[in-house]
């Protein structure tokens, strides 16, 4: 399970370990004698029942020992927790962003990403963002999971990683169709490494080079932001429209109540990217889309124009 | 009135009132008639949503599409959920064999008001109906799971406000039989009966009463606010409107937590009659049982943020939570030492019910244990959302109340029909039920602690091997679901006629009167004079 590859590690996996032990420990015990009575006191072999209609002390007795313990793992369950809600003042600071169906990490020098890497050996503080409806961030090799509850401010989260290496990271609050496909990935890096790379931002300003396949750089962008979740590329439909074939048809559209249709050019692909609500393609459901304004830039878009155009040929 | 259809004479099975076949059964005001109904509509809705249990574990069985796509999974898991919890556990033992024996074990001829005890289970079909309607109309069926959280259950295209309607509807009718059930035992006690000589059947089904009572009614606005949210556009719980869906899960918890006492306090209840029954010993610690179940009732209405750990709430509100839900497992720790205890010395008639009994008791541990690593706040964040939390909540609420059932249904079933079912075919159904059962919950609590998250369709390859192994159990399981419901409805029309009164030496008050018992059940009001559980002789 990865162990110790964050300083929660070890409180949690200490709690697991106290109220496994105890209730291993209960649960064979208690087995064992129903087991042993089931033989001995079998009708067969004792005939009649000796009469007991209870006895004060022992309950007094099995009310007492299992307080204290399950006290033990309250005071166990604290411990190991309450460093989770302890967030340093200092740390890397990253915001998380979650929508149906797809994370994305934004540093404080712009940069986006997918996966979260973070550094090593270094506090890592979380603002938690939810665009559509509540996820959940779980990271289970850090022992860490908090709610991304649209709309609450300063919902927070924080670790220290301190074990080099990918992890799972889960969407751990049910969200829908593709819920199950909402997961990634934290890199963890030597900080030097995570600091040339934190420094390189090509991920920010696409420094397109002569001759690049434009189309690959567009699919990578709507692979990493999740767009297919939704969109497919075969002429099926999931939750909206596909993208096969879609580039310069007409699309029938609901605009503010009133059907037209509109060419689907780099103007309606850049609307329905920042205000997908605006133009309701018929036959599918406002609401289902949130605005990518601040996560996709118009450069992006372009590429992302790009590859829609190459699913014509 | 005929001297053959006297009320104190013919069995109230064979009873001619006022209307014939089906419609003197959905008509009948007799608490007998009326658990039946409750039984027959269970037993038809329980082979449905294992049924879809099944189709999702075999679905599961390999990492990606195996029989069904996302949206189906989804549908299922929410169908499964709404009609296991709503249509089946929560009404559960009350109103199938609380209806049928409360009357009975406390010396009644019925419950205080007949009548809204119909009426009870017309609400109930009807919520039933409601929430069928969602399966097949509008946009396709929910998709939301059964707990309908906000904000997802604003978003979701799917047809979510009738399966919601359908459960506001079904409380009533959880409702309406609290009261009934609060008013019989408080006013119709037999003469003698006082509190302390009730037997604990009726203890549970007191204390579940209240709850019905006091917390079901906080999920009825709960509800009632999302259908207003939904069709008027206020904002209650959407953020989109300016609403917070932190308060939906507290509204909602506040009565769910609630409602996994009134599934499990009936059990217990029932295992507490069986359990001296087959070992010919009056129950040990009856006043700590019935002070238990009363302190179980009591907290367990201020535990329900521990559904909430990773939510958001503040600090002290979290281990507060925490502090509370280690205090109300005692109850049910004190509750197993004196079962275990009842047993010792005693003489053990190794008999059906008692097998269900036993095995109840093995599987009721693994379930409480394994809610003390969720009570506990560091393992509960780990754990928190995963298959983990689901197998916790099926060995207590399918381990639990459904093993609980399974005990008074083969318990209670000669007397309800006066006919036996085949013993052999019970025992080696239960055997095949109990491996196949644990074959498919204990691998979850593996997979939950390796991280893998619940409601999901699915995984990473990581996590296949115990998905294999626990989709095989389902297949064991179900078989022998089969075998027991073949017996049991071949036994209730063909099996061996018995009009003994008391085939397994029973002290309460039930086994007393004729099998199956007549329409009024005595003939004449007993007077109590021992305790129920007096076995010395």
């Amino acid at each position: 399970m990865n162990s110790g590859a964050s300083t929660f590690v070890e409180g949690v996996d200490n709690a697991f370990i106290f109220i496994l032990g105890i209730s291993f420990f209960f649960l064979i015990g208690i087995t064992l004698v129903m087991i042993l009575f089931l033989y001995r006191y079998n009708e067969k072999k004792h005939p009649k029942a000796v009469q007991n209609a209870g006895s004060t002390k022992l309950e007094i007795i099995w009310t007492v020992i299992p307080l204290a313990l399950v006290m033990g793992m309250f005071y166990y369950g604290y411990v190991g927790w309450k460093p989770m809600k302890r967030i340093p003042d200092e740390g890397v600071e990253i915001t998380a962003n979650a929508r149906m169906w797809s994370f994305s990490f934004r540093y404080d020098n712009g940069k986006v990403t997918d996966k979260l890497y973070v550094p090593k050996d270094t506090a890592i503080i979380l603002n938690l963002n939810a665009v559509d409806v509540i996820h959940s961030l779980y990271i289970p090799a850090f022992r860490v999971k908090e709610d991304m509850v649209p709309g609450l401010a300063n919902n927070r989260m924080w670790f220290e990683p301190t074990k080099l290496g990918s992890y799972s990271l889960f969407c751990t609050e049910y969200c829908g169709l593709q819920h199950s496909y909402m997961h990634t990935e934290v890199v963890v890096m030597e900080p030097e490494e995570f600091w040339t790379w934190y420094a390189d931002t090509t991920g920010v300003a696409l420094p397109v080079e002569e001759g690049a396949d434009l189309a690959l750089l567009g699919r990578q962008i709507v692979e990493s932001k999740g767009c297919l979740a939704c969109h497919s590329l075969d002429g099926s439909t999931i939750i909206g429209p596909t993208f096969k074939g879609a580039w310069g048809s007409n699309v029938p559209v609901i605009t503010q109540g009133q059907d037209r249709e509109v060419l689907y050019d780099y103007e309606y692909v850049k609307r329905s990217i920042y205000e997908p609500d605006y133009d309701i393609h018929r036959g599918y459901r406002a609401g289902q889309m949130f605005s990518y304004e601040g996560e996709i830039t118009e450069q992006q878009i372009e590429l992302i124009v790009e590859f829609l155009k190459s699913l014509n040929e | 009135m005929s001297e053959a259809n006297n009320a104190h004479n013919v069995s109230y099975l064979e009873y001619k009132g006022q209307y014939k076949g089906l419609l003197a059964w959905i008509f009948s005001t007799d608490h007998k008639r009326i658990g039946l109904l409750y039984l027959y509509t269970m037993l038809f809705f329980f082979s449905v949503a294992a049924i879809l249990g099944l189709l999702m574990k075999t679905q599961l069985i390999a990492p990606g599409y195996t029989i069904m796509g996302p949206q189906t999974y989804n549908s299922l898991f929410t169908l499964h959920g709404i009609i296991m919890i709503f249509v089946i556990v929560v009404p559960g033992l009350p109103a199938v064999f609380g209806n049928f024996f409360l009357p009975i074990m406390i010396g009644a001829k019925d419950v205080a008001f007949p009548k809204l005890n119909l009426l009870s289970w017309w609400f109930y079909i009807i919520g039933i109906l409601i929430v069928l309607t969602s399966q097949f109309m509008g946009d396709g069926p929910p998709d939301t799971g059964w707990t309908f959280y906000a904000p997802y259950s604003f978003r979701t295209p799917t047809n979510v406000l009738p399966a919601v309607f359908g459960a506001f509807v079904m409380g009533f009718s959880s409702i309406l039989t609290g009261i009934n059930f609060v008013v019989t035992i408080h006013r119709m006690r037999a003469p003698g009966m006082t509190w302390f000589k009730m037997p604990l059947f009726p203890w549970t089904l007191y204390g579940t009463a209240w709850i019905q009572i006091l917390a079901t009614p906080v999920i009825g606005i709960t509800l009632l606010l999302i259908v207003a949210e939904r069709l008027m556009g206020i904002g209650i719980f959407d953020p989109a409107l300016g609403g917070d869906p932190i308060l939906y899960q507290h509204l909602f918890w506040i009565y769910s937590h609630p409602a996994v006492y009134i599934m499990i306090l009936p059990a217990m209840g029932a295992i507490s009659e069986i359990i001296p029954v087959f070992s010919r010993k009056t129950i040990f610690g009856y006043k700590a049982i019935v002070l238990s179940t009363l302190a179980i009732a009591f907290v367990g209405y201020f535990v329900w943020g521990h559904h909430m750990f990773t939510s958001g709430m503040s600090g002290r509100a979290l281990y507060t939570f925490s502090f509370l839900t280690f205090l109300v497992a005692i109850p049910s720790a004190i509750k197993v030492f004196n079962w275990v205890s009842t047993m010792h010395k005693g003489s053990l008639q190794m008999q059906t019910p008692f097998y269900w009994a036993v095995s109840f008791i093995f599987v009721f541990m693994i379930g409480g244990l394994s809610g003390l690593v969720l009570g506990s706040l560091a393992t509960n964040v780990h754990v928190h959302d995963t298959h983990f939390v689901v197998a916790h909540f099926h060995f207590i609420v399918f381990g639990g109340t459904g093993y609980a059932f399974m005990a008074a249904l083969h318990y209670w079933f000669p007397k309800m029909f006066g006919r036996m079912y085949d013993m052999n075919w019970a025992n080696l159904g239960w055997g095949i039920f109990f491996i196949g059962f644990n074959t498919l919950y204990l691998p979850m609590f593996y997979l939950g602690i390796m991280g893998m998250p619940r409601r999901y369709y699915d995984y990473l390859p990581d996590f296949h091997g115990g998905n294999i192994v626990s989709s095989l159990g389902a297949w064991v399981m179900v078989s022998g679901i089969v075998i027991i419901f073949a017996n049991l409805i071949r036994s209730a029309r063909h099996g061996e006629k018995t009009t003994e009164k008391n085939p397994w030496g029973g002290k309460t008050l039930e086994w007393q009167v004729d099998t199956p018992p007549t329409l009024e059940n005595f003939e004449e009001i007993p007077t109590i004079e021992k305790g129920p559980y007096e076995f010395e002789d």
